[in-house]
C-alpha cells in the first residue's frame, strides 16, 4: 500500500491515543499499524449494516475476542411518548403505531387495551377478533424481518431474500385489510376503526395456504445448513436467571425454557379461547431463537385460522356515541373516505350529529382519572402499555415498556467474552427494532 | 387563534386541594394536617396519591369573551382514593404477606414502608416512601410468599405544575410464580428529585433509571451510571417534564408558519 491509497484508514492523535477510521479494506493496514498494542477499542454503528437498525456499539478488543461491549441508543428518539400528551386518546394511536414499526399492530392494541381499561370499557367480540387476526398476521411478518435480517447480517442472503418475499406477503394483507402496509392506525381506543373488506375470508385463507407452503422452506434451507448451525449454536448464550434479572422476555426467554408467553398465562382479548401451542426451547443460544420464530410463525397460523372461524357478524365499535367516532368510513371513488349517508344526515338533517361529530373529532372523549398499565405479548416480548388519565380529553403520560429496549440490555451479557462476529449473531437473536427501542 | 395559552389559567394553589377545591383532594392543607401528630402529618403531607392537576375552562379561556359558560369551569385536583380492606383477589395475601415479611426482619413496618395502597381498575399501586424502597423491593423480589421477581419497568409521571409532589416514579413489578402484578409509586417533589436505585436488586433497572432521569430528570441515588440515554449527552433539560416545551420551533412551509403544537388551538 502507497501513502496515497484513497482507501487508506486515516488517523488523528487524541488524548485517549490514534483514532483511525476505518472505512472497509483497509483493516490489514490499521493492524499494521497499532501492531503491539492487543487492546482496541472500536465503534461500530450506528450506520452499520450489521447493528440492525441505528444502534451504536463500543467494543474493546482483546485481539478478536470482546472483553467490553457497550451499547449506545437514543439515534431514533422522536419523542412519541410527549408528543401524545398533545393529542387526543384517538390520535395517540398513530403515534404509537410509529414506535416498534415491525410490529405497529402490537403497539395499537396495548395503547388501545390500557385506554379502555381507563375508560372502563370492553371492545365487541367481532372487534376483538380482528385484533388477535391482525396481531398474528403482523407477528409473522415481524419474525420474518427478524429471520432476514438476521440471515443478512450472517451473509446468509439467500434467507434475506426470502425473508423479505415472504413479508411482502404478509405486508400485502395487511393492506388490503387495513388500507397501509404499516402504520396502520386501524385499531382505536373502543374497537377498530372499520370491518374488515369484502373478501378478506377469501384473502386471508389464500394467504395461509401459501405461508403454510413456504414456511417449511426456512428448515430447508437453514435449519439444516451447517454455516448457519455453526455462526448461531451456543452464542448469544443467556440462561434463564439472566433473562429473569435482566428484564428479557418474548423468544429469548422462552429459549431459556420458562414458557411464559402472554398470551397463555395473562390472556387479554379472549386469547384463552385459542387453541395454540408456545414453543420453549432449553439452550438459551441463537439457535434456539431461530427455531421458536419459525415455530411461532406456525402457531400463529393456527391462530389465524381459528379468529376466522370466529369472526361472527357484527358491530366492530363500542355502541357508546360518546366515544365511538360517528363517522363511517367508507371506500369512495377517490379512497378512504366519510359515507355519503352520514355527510348527507350531518349536513341536512341533524345539526346535533354536525356538533357533535365535530367535538368527537376535535376535542376528542374524556377518559376518567387514573393509570393502567396492560401488557400484551408483542414478537419481541412484553410490550406494555403505561397510560395515566388527569381526566381530560388527552393522556397526561404516555409510556411505551418496549421489549427491544429492555432486551437490548442483555446484548453486553449475551456477547463479552466472545469473538467479535459472534456479537453480530447475538444482536440479531435479540431482535431489536430501535423505533420501539427509543421510541 | 393559535395564541390561547391552555396551560396558563393552572395556576399554583387550585391545584393544592385543600383549600379550593370541594372534594379537598384528601391532601390535607398543611392547615388541616397540623391537627394531627408528627407520624400523622407526615404520611397525610405524602399526598404522593395526588394524580390529576386542577383543570379549568373546558376550552382552555380566560379572561375572555367566552359566552358558553364553560371559560369558568372549574373541576378539581383528582387523587386515587385510597383502598379499603378487604382489598379483593389476591391484594389483601399480597399486602398481609408483605406486612409479615417486613416486620419479621425488624425494620420499618408496612404502614412506615407504604403510605397509601390503592386498588383502581384491577391493579394495585403502592405508594411507597423512598427511604423504604430498596428493602420493600427486595422483600418482595425474595419473600417465598410474594415472588415479585421480575422488574417489568421503571418509568416517572409529572403531575404538572401546582401539584404537591408533582413528579412520580413508576415501578411496575411481575411475580411469575404467582402471575400477579403490582405498581410501586413513589412521590417526589420537583426540587428534591432524588429516588433510590433499584438497580442492585433488579439490574434490568439500569435503562429504565437512566430513562427516566434523561426525560424527567429524577436522580437516582446509587445507580452505576446515571447518563442520559435517548438524549444526546450534552443536552439541556428533561424533555417529558410538563415545563418542556414540545417543539418550539416553528415549521415553516409554504410562507405559512405554523406554532408548534403547544402552541396551537386546545380545545381541552
Amino acid at each position: 500500500m502507497t501513502t496515497t491509497d484513497p482507501y487508506a484508514a486515516s488517523s488523528r492523535e487524541t488524548t485517549e491515543g490514534t483514532v483511525y477510521t476505518v472505512t472497509g479494506g483497509d483493516w490489514d493496514e490499521m493492524i499494521d499499524q497499532t501492531a503491539g498494542d492487543e487492546r482496541i477499542v472500536i465503534n461500530m454503528g450506528p450506520q452499520h449494516p450489521s447493528t440492525h437498525g441505528v444502534l451504536r456499539l463500543v467494543l474493546e478488543l482483546q485481539g478478536e475476542v470482546v472483553t467490553d461491549a457497550r451499547l449506545v441508543i437514543g439515534y431514533l428518539h422522536t419523542g412519541i411518548e410527549k408528543n401524545c400528551e398533545y393529542r387526543t386518546w384517538t390520535q395517540g394511536v398513530t403515534f404509537v403505531t410509529r414506535a416498534d414499526y415491525l410490529a405497529p399492530l402490537f403497539n395499537e392494541t396495548a395503547y388501545c387495551l390500557s385506554t379502555e381499561r381507563l375508560l372502563g370499557i370492553d371492545v365487541p367480540e367481532r372487534a376483538a377478533t380482528i385484533r388477535v387476526l391482525l396481531m398474528e398476521i403482523n407477528r409473522i411478518g415481524s419474525h420474518l424481518v427478524a429471520l432476514a435480517t438476521g440471515g443478512m447480517e450472517l451473509g446468509a442472503l439467500t434467507g434475506m431474500t426470502n425473508g423479505f418475499r415472504e413479508r411482502e406477503e404478509v405486508l400485502h394483507l395487511l393492506e388490503f385489510l387495513t388500507g397501509l402496509r404499516m402504520n396502520h392506525a386501524f385499531i382505536r381506543p373502543g374497537g377498530v376503526v372499520q370491518d374488515l373488506p369484502e373478501g378478506y375470508r377469501e384473502r386471508i385463507t389464500s394467504f395461509l395456504e401459501v405461508m403454510r407452503g413456504r414456511l417449511p422452506g426456512f428448515h430447508k434451507l437453514l435449519t439444516g445448513n451447517r454455516i448457519w448451525r455453526q455462526r448461531l449454536e451456543g452464542v448469544g448464550y443467556l440462561p434463564l436467571d439472566g433473562c429473569l434479572a435482566l428484564g428479557v422476555t418474548g423468544p429469548i426467554l422462552r429459549s431459556a425454557g420458562l414458557a411464559w408467553d402472554l398470551r397463555e398465562v395473562e390472556p387479554y382479548l379472549g386469547y384463552e379461547n385459542y387453541d395454540f401451542e408456545v414453543p420453549t426451547d432449553t439452550a438459551a443460544d441463537s439457535f434456539a431463537r431461530y427455531l421458536l420464530r419459525v415455530e411461532e410463525m406456525s402457531q400463529s397460523l393456527r391462530i389465524i385460522e381459528q379468529a376466522l372461524d370466529r369472526l361472527e357478524p357484527g358491530p366492530v365499535m363500542v355502541e357508546d356515541a360518546k366515544i365511538a367516532w360517528p363517522a363511517k368510513l367508507s371506500i369512495g371513488a377517490d379512497g378512504m373516505g366519510n359515507s355519503l349517508d352520514h355527510v348527507r344526515k350531518i349536513m341536512g338533517q341533524s345539526m346535533e350529529s354536525l356538533i357533535h361529530h365535530f367535538k368527537l373529532v376535535t376535542e376528542g372523549f374524556k377518559v376518567p382519572p387514573g393509570q393502567a398499565y396492560v401488557p400484551i405479548e408483542s414478537p419481541r416480548g412484553e410490550l406494555g402499555a403505561h397510560l395515566v388519565s388527569d381526566g381530560g380529553t388527552r393522556p397526561l403520560r404516555v409510556h411505551l415498556r418496549d421489549p427491544s429496549f429492555v432486551n437490548l440490555q442483555a446484548a453486553p451479557a449475551m456477547s463479552e467474552g466472545g469473538m467479535v462476529s459472534d456479537v453480530i449473531a447475538a444482536l440479531a437473536s435479540l431482535d431489536p427494532v430501535m423505533g420501539g427501542c427509543d421510541r | 387563534m393559535s395564541g390561547d395559552e391552555k396551560d396558563g389559567p393552572v395556576t399554583p394553589g387550585t391545584g393544592a386541594g385543600g383549600a379550593s377545591g370541594p372534594s379537598g383532594a384528601s391532601n390535607a392543607s398543611s392547615a388541616g394536617a397540623a391537627a394531627f401528630g408528627p407520624q400523622e402529618i407526615a404520611r397525610r403531607d405524602v399526598s404522593g396519591a395526588v394524580a390529576g392537576r386542577a383543570r379549568e375552562g373546558m376550552f382552555g379561556i380566560a379572561g375572555s369573551g367566552d359566552t358558553s359558560g364553560f371559560g369558568g369551569l372549574r373541576l378539581p385536583a383528582y387523587a386515587p382514593a385510597p383502598a379499603e380492606r378487604p382489598y379483593g383477589g389476591w391484594f389483601d395475601e399480597v399486602a398481609d404477606e408483605a406486612a409479615a415479611a417486613l416486620a419479621d426482619d425488624g425494620g420499618a413496618d408496612f404502614d412506615t414502608c407504604v403510605h397509601q395502597v390503592t386498588v383502581d381498575r384491577g391493579e394495585m399501586t403502592w405508594y411507597v416512601d423512598r427511604e423504604h424502597l430498596v428493602r420493600l423491593a427486595r422483600t418482595l423480589r425474595d419473600d417465598p410468599a410474594l415472588r415479585f421477581e421480575f422488574c417489568s419497568g421503571i418509568s416517572g409521571v409529572d403531575y404538572g405544575e401546582g401539584v404537591p409532589q408533582q413528579l412520580h416514579v413508576v415501578v411496575q413489578l411481575l411475580s411469575m410464580t404467582y402471575r400477579r402484578r403490582l405498581r410501586l409509586e413513589i412521590a417526589l417533589e420537583l426540587d428534591d428529585a432524588h429516588c433510590p436505585s433499584l438497580v442492585e436488586v433488579f439490574p434490568t433497572a439500569d435503562w429504565h433509571e437512566r430513562e427516566t432521569w434523561d426525560m424527567f430528570g429524577i436522580v437516582f441515588d446509587g445507580h452505576p451510571s446515571l447518563t442520559r440515554i435517548l438524549m444526546p449527552d450534552d443536552w439541556n433539560g428533561h424533555p417529558q417534564l410538563k415545563s418542556y416545551p414540545l417543539g418550539g420551533i416553528p415549521v415553516e412551509y409554504h410562507d405559512a408558519e405554523i406554532p408548534p403544537p403547544d402552541q396551537r388551538r386546545a380545545y381541552t
